[in-house]
């Protein structure tokens, strides 16, 4: 399979590969995907009391595509407020990256991934204001 | 000698074609391009000779008595398919049930579901870790109504040489024909289609530094003699079993290939297995977690199948680019599905996805070896770095125990 060159950027130079303290209140984590599926995406955020992420990081298990989609979604996230990180669409990912049909399905996993780590922090800082109250 | 990349480490898919057989080729295609099936000139004649003594060299290799019972065909799918739909069709009265196993080449393994469509019933029997069929197995699925067994000799994908011998025996003493696909196994495995009683065995060029496009397979004569029902009609060539006019370059070209394996690849089998050994011994020094798929004792030389567990096949060809593998992960095949063979096995489809077949050959060097060590667990250990699923090995969490949303 032929990639594009813009997957190849990525994945050779990837971009916030990492990790944040999930336990960090201002993290959140998502982590989506399976082993037996071949790949896993851990996408976090760290936001600020501004409600902008502030930093953005990924590890990721699977093909070169994946790897991209998630690199790129990291890259897009960071200055982002989190309703605005809310609108990332798997189809902008996908176009970014000139993703063929039969990969289309990394860039749903990316989408997944931000959806999940937004999830995750909300509902710590829903936590948090419950015990606040 | 100096390192040339990229550097082909992917024998079982093909080989390149040795110098000595592609210069004993050329005069086929000019000055010597008769139709062997043209009896009335010394065009006919030349040709029909060089493919006597073709005939002659692929027999010698395999321990064929009769030079005619091997039928030139296009490659090993067309052999696979005219052996299992040969036999099937011209013993049909006999029986409908056919024994294979389930990791079978495709040719052979959609061969049978097209004649399960037609009535026939087949039984894919499972194999064991390393990816062996047990005898036993073969035994106890025989019933009065089988007709063929077909058993491959070495699995292409993770390279388990299987106990055809003991299988013949079993199938000879029962009189059911005994085929077997030994395409990956020519040259690096013994193999003797007398003392194995094999009936029928597929057999391809390229696989053995021989041209693309050219195949036999090879139909006993005698006890018993085997009959099959040609399934390509015309002109009534190679004793009526498969008609089209030669592919003479071909045929002088796989003949060449095959003698030049029956004098040296014994030899060479050992030198490609200490290279094979090498590199996984290389590979398993600097990196935990590699998993060698398949059988340690009953393996082609040149087969090297690992998983480098927490690591995408795919991804980690793409990082090693220069280098030419093949992966048993789902991303490299259209379906989407990882590797039926490693399914079969046992092997967990997140290490299946994690699989690298490393195929070494003739023109193999140790360079090539330590080179492509060296590089493979270079790019493991980055990518082992960007793996969410190695961080949460080291820190200690069963990844079995995670619930994981399939997707």
């Amino acid at each position: 399979m032929a990639y594009s060159e813009k997957v190849i950027d990525h994945y050779e130079n990837p971009r916030n590969v990492g990790t944040l303290d999930k336990n960090d209140e201002h993290v959140g984590t998502g982590l989506v995907g399976a082993p037996a599926c071949g790949d896993v995406m851990r996408l976090q955020i760290k936001v600020n009391d501004a409600g902008v992420i502030e930093d953005a990081k990924f590890k990721t298990f699977g093909c070169g595509s994946a790897i991209a989609s998630s690199s790129l979604a990291t890259e897009w996230l960071k200055g982002k407020s989190v309703d605005e990180a809310e609108t990332i669409k798997n189809s902008m990912i996908a176009e970014e990256l000139n993703l063929p049909p039969v990969k289309i399905h990394c860039s749903v996993l990316a989408e997944d991934a931000i959806k999940s780590a937004i999830v995750d922090f909300r509902a710590k800082q829903a936590a948090k204001r419950a015990l606040a109250k | 000698m100096a390192l040339q990349l990229p550097i082909y480490m992917d024998y079982h898919a093909t080989t390149p074609v040795d110098p000595r057989v592609i210069e004993t080729m050329l005069p086929y295609f000019g000055v010597k391009f008769g139709n062997a099936a043209s009896r009335s000139h010394a065009f006919g004649w030349g040709a029909e000779e060089a493919v006597t003594i073709s005939r002659e060299k692929i027999a010698a290799l395999i321990g064929a008595k009769n030079p005619k019972e091997i039928v030139f065909t296009s490659g090993a799918t067309e052999s696979d398919n005219l052996a299992i739909k040969g036999v099937a069709e011209f013993y049909k009265e006999k029986g409908n049930h056919i024994i294979t196993s389930v990791i079978e080449h495709k040719a052979v393994l959609d061969t049978c579901k097209r004649l399960e469509k037609e009535g026939f019933e087949v039984t894919y029997l499972p194999v064991t870790t390393e990816g062996l069929v047990e005898p036993e197995a073969v035994k106890k699925a025989l019933t009065d109504k089988t007709i063929l067994v077909s058993i491959m000799l070495a699995n292409n994908e993770v390279g388990t040489i299987q106990p055809i011998a003991e299988i013949g025996k079993l199938t000879r003493e029962r009189g059911i024909l005994l085929h077997t696909d030994a395409v990956q196994g020519i040259g690096k495995t013994p193999f003797d289609v007398e003392a194995m009683n094999v009936d029928l065995a597929s057999i391809t060029a390229h696989k053995m530094y021989g041209p693309k496009g050219i195949g036999a397979l090879y139909v006993r004569r005698s006890k018993p003699r085997v009959r099959i029902t040609a399934q390509v009609d015309g002109g009534g060539h190679e004793f009526g079993m498969r008609s089209g006019t030669l592919n003479v370059p071909g045929i002088v070209g796989f003949g060449k290939a095959a003698e030049i394996m029956k004098a040296e690849g014994a030899e060479e089998s050992k030198r490609i297995a200490k290279q094979r050994d090498a590199l996984h011994e290389k590979l398993t020094k600097r990196l935990d977690d590699v998993k060698l798929n398949g059988s340690r004792e009953h393996r082609l030389p040149g087969n090297l199948n690992v998983s480098f567990a927490f690591v995408e096949g795919e991804a980690l060809m793409m990082a090693i680019k220069d280098v030419a593998v093949s992966s048993g992960s789902a991303c490299t095949s259209a379906s989407l599905e990882p590797s039926y063979v490693l399914h079969s096995m046992g092997i967990g489809d997140d290490l299946a996805h994690s699989s690298i077949r490393f195929g070494l050959g003739r023109f193999t060097t140790d360079e090539e070896v330590d080179f492509v060590a060296n590089l493979v667990s270079e790019k493991v250990e980055k990518l082992r770095e960007m793996s969410p699923l190695y961080e949460m090995h080291k820190e200690g969490i069963d990844l079995a125990s995670v619930q994981w949303a399939a997707h």
